[in-house]
């Protein structure tokens, strides 16, 4: 494509826009609501990813150090346990520590009865933190295989909910999210198709003086091309709108206190990305499905 | 020039519009192709601009041959000739300067080649004065005037005119007439489609009349006597 024909491909497509004003109009819609019918699904989606992430995190395995050790060789074992694969890091808590923390969960009254109770009768311990709570039996294994870990106490049951929910929930969206990229696909297709049959006349001159089917081809693709990112703009900020006022709702909310949303601009640039290669890809990818029925003279 | 050997179209329908037609127009010729409705003459025109191919026969149009012709030929094939409609077929949106000037742009002509040529053509064809009127601001001689003009702003070695006086007055026939009998002088094969008998009468040109898919005659006489 020489510059002449560029500047020239890129004129026809923004006039073209603006002659068949209301299928312009009724196409940009149509991407915007696709758009933000995905991009609320994809937002909800990463938020249950976030939350899995976070309460994953926070599900670690609790490693007890045999009481035949002295304090210096149970301290020794923290590289042994971060040496292991799975491990992201192991935090030391004395018996000292963990006494006292077990007593912080009591009030005064009931901390008297406890008055006669040495720390000694806890283990030092180690809280190990995993990167991937999948593999938590395997490194339940590798925990006890270490000389001086007397025992290791995991989760297994809640880890492999964790796990299981996420997979469910990562099918769920993807698949969702597919569909959702076809059905979107297919309305632009169509509402481009009213618009390319309206200048289906057009097309047969351009045919009929030698134009080839790029030629053709090209004003129709900036056209796409620009209803796409027009499209994907308005989605973007239009869905930024609603899920704020989403956080608002939920941050009032007495019931939903549980729920911490990410924040929007943590996500703001990856969904404008997806977004406006959406807007291309439908807006594109309709023209050209279309007008290649028309092509064929 | 346009050779058709014993060419024969049959439609999907099982109509057979084209019997064997055999018929050569050479370079600088103009030639009027008559014959009454359902003859075979649009069958023919759109056999000539690569619309559909023949079912049997050979056809050589400005030496492209329709036989062998690769689907990526077919525009080079169609920048050859400049083909103008009894409904004139002008892009509504556009003034008459863009409507000629597109016809350049799509074979990847200049700005600069387009900014000279196409005045000179408007002028040839006496619409110098309305180049910035939209087909719907002008009478039905002009926007054939249009249709001729984007017909021959690529400077095409033959047009074909579609009954293109069709939809005007008996005056304005005969200007368009008079004007593509102008072109042909110039150098560019004309062929014309109709069946006005009285048009083609004033004209003394070579006449093809076609009936039932057949060449009935071929004159040089440039008399149109067949009955329809």
């Amino acid at each position: 494509m020489s510059r002449n024909n560029f500047g020239y491909f890129f004129r026809e497509g923004l006039g073209s826009i603006f002659s068949h004003g209301f299928m312009s109009f009724a196409s940009v819609c149509v991407i915007v609501a696709c758009l933000i019918i995905m991009g609320s699904f994809t937002l909800l989606v990463l938020n249950v990813n976030n939350m899995i992430e976070e309460w994953e995190s926070e599900n670690q395995v609790v490693a007890f150090v045999d009481e035949a050790l002295t304090d210096e060789e149970a301290r020794a074992l923290e590289a042994r346990i971060e040496s292991i694969d799975n491990v992201s890091n192991a935090v030391f808590v004395s018996r000292d520590d963990a006494f006292a923390k077990y007593l912080s969960g009591f009030d005064e009254e009931e901390n008297d009865l406890f008055s006669d109770l040495e720390p000694t009768v806890l283990r030092h311990r180690y809280m190990v933190y995993l990167d991937d709570i999948e593999f938590m039996a395997d490194t339940q294994t590798r925990l006890v295989e270490i000389d001086g870990i007397a025992k290791v106490n995991a989760h297994l049951e809640i880890s492999e909910g964790f796990v299981a929910i996420s997979r469910v929930v990562g099918v769920v969206s993807l698949t969702i999210i597919l569909i959702l990229l076809v059905v979107s696909m297919f309305i632009m297709a169509n509402t481009i198709k009213l618009t390319t049959f309206d200048r289906r006349e057009e097309i047969a001159i351009m045919k009929l003086v030698g134009a080839t089917n790029g030629f053709i081809r090209w004003p129709f693709v900036f056209e796409g091309l620009l209803l796409g990112l027009f499209g994907s703009l308005v989605a973007f900020l239009i869905q930024w709108g609603i899920y704020e006022f989403v956080v608002v709702q939920i941050d009032k909310s007495a019931t939903m206190q549980l729920i911490e949303a990410m924040s929007f601009a943590t996500i703001a640039l990856p969904l404008l990305g997806i977004f406006v290669a959406t807007g291309f890809i439908v807006g594109i990818g309709g023209s050209l499905t279309v007008i290649r029925k028309y092509l064929k003279v | 020039m346009v050779r058709m050997t014993n060419v024969c179209k049959a439609y999907e329908n099982g109509t057979k519009a084209l019997k064997g037609i055999t018929a050569t127009i050479d370079d600088g010729e103009f030639v009027f192709l008559v014959g009454p409705s359902g003859s075979g003459k649009s069958t023919i025109i759109k056999l000539l601009t690569g619309e559909i191919a023949p079912t049997v026969g050979s056809i050589h149009v400005n030496g492209f041959d329709m036989e062998s012709i690769k689907p990526s030929q077919m525009p080079y094939l169609r920048r050859t000739i400049g083909v103008v409609f009894q409904d004139f077929r002008l892009i509504a949106n556009k003034t008459v300067y863009e409507n000629v000037a597109f016809a350049m742009r799509v074979i990847g002509a200049s700005n600069r080649e387009i900014k000279r040529r196409v005045p000179y053509v408007l002028e040839l064809v006496g619409l110098d004065t309305r180049t910035r009127r939209k087909p719907e601001e002008l009478s039905g001689g002009e926007q054939q005037r249009v249709a001729i003009a984007r017909a021959l702003v690529n400077n095409p070695k033959l047009i074909i005119a579609d009954e293109p006086t069709g939809n005007l007055d008996p005056a304005r026939s005969l200007e368009i007439m008079m004007l593509l009998e102008r072109i042909n002088k110039l150098g560019t094969t004309v062929l014309v489609v109709t069946h006005e008998r009285e048009l083609v009468n004033r004209f003394s040109k070579r006449v093809i009349a076609i009936d039932g898919g057949r060449v009935i005659s071929d004159g040089m006489d440039g008399y149109y006597n067949y009955e329809s």
